[in-house]
């Protein structure tokens, strides 16, 4: 018999071709998707050529995204948008998306059925461990690591210890999976999950929807975590059935299996949160936070640019219109997801509230384009980082919150809750 | 591999962000993105950095995006080695693949001020900080990522690997 293990540590075993692992141990891996995108991709080819090998492992399992700077924003990113294009043409790149069928890459490559459950994926995009939320490990690498996995179909790993977050109970009106990570970061800190696996479970996460599960595995990174994950179940099953385009593997942690911590959440206890400047730790919640008057609302990326983060934000803004002082910004993260909204509704509401609506792109998230903040300006956000200068000048600041949230604040002209409103 | 020159003290969680600010990220040329190097944590760092010196900081180094422009444009702004209390995870794979030298030493951070002059031997593992005369060990590395970076990085190391 193997010796216990977590979920983690099983995928990464049997991708190791071993049949048990142990934390710390240093292990080569099977890949079954490597991911780059505009701004990575570039780096990553020309270390492929480096390696001397004509082709990539396998032109069916790379994935090229160009999402950050696209549609190009300048001359510069042309070039780097097409060095990706080129390098997919040449290697017939089955997953490379192009402007029309592009989306931001962690809410495309799921939703495609690219990434599945029991996968072992790297990207060259720290918050490749989205993709947790199906039971896959999934990690985020450098070009160089991603330029290895091109040409071999591996990567190395140190197995990491794991970490079980066990949240239990209801959450309460307008709390969603962004409080609840915000919660988890802000209790542990921006490190306090370095190297880890950050495992969740109990009864709020088998409740919980994929979106709001992608949301939560999305920011394991934003506490340092290695990789975020929660176990298939039959809302996964849902989820992959009929968008998968290989056969998944499901696997769950032995129930004595060894956690590094296990810390267990109230989910009563979690309230509408606000990550303040200049660290995605540096919590508050939404009712202490109402001071504080706001230039620019941006709900999208691949943290919470998808279908029910847009609904959320739909049933705010109806019948509403957004704060003269505030620009709403709301990007929805794939074409799917745009076309869905403009079917349900969605995108006449955002019209409706003056809030310009945009095609995918990472864009404002990371300060690259569509919605740069000036010097001394203030934007809400559904992203994932509110590090200095992150979506424009340095001066500038970045309030990390829910969809639910930031709809609330464009209306109002300062953080607010839903229930603020008339 | 050794290395002398001033030490450039920073804080905690120093991450890549300010290391290498995104609206710089629309090219991979080291030389561009050595000018704008810590430009939104210490816009004089690229003033003041001298060919050889040594960039010291507290917990986390380097968290956030995974963007390997982050190394590449400490590297090519001239600095040495990075010796750091702790680094994150993805600049710590990122600095052993592309060649960057890192040392995890706490109490050589702790020892060290900034405008010291520090010297490095890196193959021994020690720090010396010449302004006070104290030298310190850092964490040594595995033995399979020593491998790597014996090897000059992880490309070097895959080309043996498959031969090519």
């Amino acid at each position: 018999m193997p010796r216990p293990m977590t979920i983690t540590e099983k995928i990464l075993a049997a991708h190791a071709g071993l049949p048990e692992v142990e934390p710390g141990q240093l292990i080569n891996c099977k890949l079954d998707i490597v991911l780059s995108n505009d701004v990575t991709a570039p780096i990553a080819i020309k270390e492929f050529k480096r390696i001397g090998v004509d082709e990539v492992w396998d032109p069916t399992r790379i994935a090229l995204v160009p999402d950050h700077y696209t549609p190009n924003k300048d001359i510069k990113s042309a070039e780097q948008a097409k060095m990706v294009r080129d390098f997919a043409r040449e290697q017939g790149i089955t997953h490379y998306y192009e402007i029309g069928c592009m989306g931001v890459e962690h809410a495309l490559l799921p939703e495609q059925g690219v990434v599945v459950p029991g996968d072992v994926i790297i990207g060259s995009d720290s918050h490749t461990c989205t993709y947790g939320a199906l039971g896959a490990f999934a990690t985020g690498v450098g070009s160089t690591d991603a330029a290895a996995g091109y040409a071999t179909g591996e990567a190395w790993f140190k197995v990491p210890e794991s970490l079980l977050f066990v949240i239990n109970g209801e959450l309460s009106p307008w709390v969603s999976g962004k409080d609840v990570i915000l919660h988890i970061i802000g209790m542990i800190g921006v490190d306090g999950a370095l190297y880890q696996a950050m495992e969740f479970t109990g009864s709020t996460i088998r409740g919980s929807s994929m979106d709001d599960r992608m949301t939560i595995c999305n920011m394991a990174i934003e506490a340092g975590g290695k990789s975020g994950i929660i176990a298939f179940d039959e809302v996964t099953e849902a989820y992959v059935t009929g968008r998968a385009e290989r056969e998944w593997t499901v696997y769950e942690s032995d129930p004595d299996a060894t956690y590094a911590r296990v810390i267990e959440i109230d989910a009563s206890a979690i309230v509408p949160t606000v990550a303040w400047p200049h660290l995605p730790s540096n919590t508050r919640p939404v009712a202490d936070s109402r001071d504080v008057r706001i230039d620019q609302v941006v709900i999208g990326s691949c943290t919470n640019g998808r279908l029910e983060d847009l609904r959320i934000a739909a049933k705010i803004l109806k019948g509403r219109t957004t704060h003269p002082d505030v620009r709403l910004i709301i990007i929805p993260a794939t074409q799917q997801i745009y076309r869905d909204a403009m079917h349900e509704g969605l995108i006449d509401i955002f019209l409706d509230a003056n809030a310009a609506v945009s095609t995918p792109t990472c864009g404002p998230c990371l300060g690259g384009h569509m919605g740069i903040l000036a010097a001394g300006e203030r934007s809400l956000a559904t992203t994932n980082r509110n590090f200095v200068g992150r979506m424009g000048d340095p001066t500038s600041e970045v309030y990390l919150a829910s969809p639910a949230v930031a709809a609330a604040t464009a209306v109002a002209g300062h953080i607010a809750l839903p229930d603020d409103l008339d | 591999m050794k290395f002398t020159g001033t030490a450039h003290k920073y804080g905690r969680d120093i991450d890549t962000d300010v290391i290498i600010p995104a609206r710089y990220l629309n090219t991979s040329d080291p030389f561009e993105l050595a000018k704008h190097c810590m430009e939104d944590l210490d816009a004089g760092f690229v003033s003041k950095v001298e060919p050889g010196d040594i960039l010291v900081a507290d917990e986390n180094f380097g968290c956030g995006s995974s963007r390997e422009h982050a190394p590449i444009s400490i590297k090519a702004a001239g600095v040495s080695v990075v010796i750091a209390k702790s680094f994150a995870r993805i600049f710590y794979r990122n600095a052993i693949n592309t060649g960057l030298p890192i040392m995890e030493a706490p109490e050589a951070v702790d020892g060290i001020s900034d405008g010291d002059r520090v010297s490095v031997d890196a193959d021994a593992g020690t720090i010396t900080n010449e302004t006070t005369g104290v030298t310190y060990t850092a964490q040594p590395f595995p033995p399979f990522i020593k491998d790597i970076i014996e090897k000059g990085g992880l490309i070097e190391a895959v080309k043996e690997k498959l031969g090519a």
